[in-house]
């Protein structure tokens, strides 16, 4: 029991894995483009987090959370580039449903 | 009830209800009917991850987190929603498809990390808490220099391209449109 009140490392790896696997159902269910935006959002939420439970528990320096600084900018320039294609696709054909914009392989 | 929180100490009540956050929203982003819903639900994931690295003594980390994500890239994406669904059918572009495949791979992949997780011995180190703002300036700009003025470099190719994307978007829509139906016929 004190092992599950003792907030450790484990719990943030618990965490995140359940957040990493929530946002890889959302990518791989989602047919709204911006929902898939929205499901790599927060993969790299548990990455990013992982990295920083990683630095605090095991080494003790501040390495992980330049690594998560490093991903939150990533993710910014990521963000408004797919944006960008995204309102790009929905001028050309008038949605945004990812089966919709299947041009190239048909 | 009571008597479970009085023997929680305080800081595994603040996890706890920081990760009830962080799982309840993310279960509404993956599953919510409703598109806008997701966005506003990404919002308390994103706060609750904040709070987390605050929890963990990165301070610095957190309120980036708050600022750049919270601040910055949901009221983006809100932009994208709002821009790209017509109201009246913002249900129907949102059907969640796959989910009797999609679900049991989540949850095979959620077990197997669990399993992982608790499963190894992590060689884990007594935590010191300590302001964290001076050694990631420190860690910046002399480890990292390099990786930090890349990093600087993408910022501004990404803001430039979005820019040209968007833009010529907008001038070439009525032209690729014509040209679009074409070769649909």
């Amino acid at each position: 029991m004190s092992g599950f009140l003792q907030i450790g490392l484990t719990h943030f790896l618990v965490l995140s894995a359940i957040l990493f696997g929530l946002g890889l159902l959302t990518v791989a269910t989602r047919r709204n483009a911006v929902a898939i935006l929205m499901g790599v959002e927060l993969i790299l939420n548990a990455a990013a987090l992982n990295f920083v439970a990683f630095s605090t528990y095991v080494q003790g320096l501040v390495t992980g959370q330049v690594f998560a600084l490093f991903i939150i900018v990533l993710a910014a320039a990521e963000a408004a580039i797919a944006l960008a294609i995204v309102l790009s696709i929905f001028r050309h054909f008038h949605s945004i449903d990812a089966n919709d914009t299947s041009t190239l392989r048909d | 009830m009571i008597s479970l929180l009085a023997a929680l100490p305080p800081g595994a009540i603040f996890f706890y209800f920081l990760a009830t956050v962080v799982v309840l929203s993310a279960v509404g982003v993956a599953i919510a009917p409703n598109i806008l819903y997701s966005a506003f639900a990404l919002l308390g994931t994103l706060a609750g991850v904040a709070g987390l690295y605050l929890y963990m003594g990165a301070d610095f980390l957190g309120i980036a987190q708050l600022l750049i994500y919270v601040g910055g890239i949901l009221v983006l994406i809100l932009f994208a929603v709002l821009l790209t669904n017509r109201i009246g059918e913002m249900n129907i572009t949102n059907l969640s498809a796959g989910l009797i495949v999609g679900a049991p791979a989540a949850v095979a992949v959620i077990a197997l990390l669990i399993k992982m997780a608790l499963g190894t011995a992590w060689p884990v180190t007594e935590v010191v808490v300590a302001p964290t703002t001076q050694r990631l300036g420190d860690a910046f700009l002399r480890e990292y220099l390099m990786p930090f003025e890349i990093a600087s470099l993408v910022l501004l190719m990404a803001l430039v391209g979005a820019m040209v994307i968007a833009r010529r978007a907008a001038k070439e829509g009525n032209k690729k449109r014509v040209v679009a139906t074409e070769i649909g016929k």
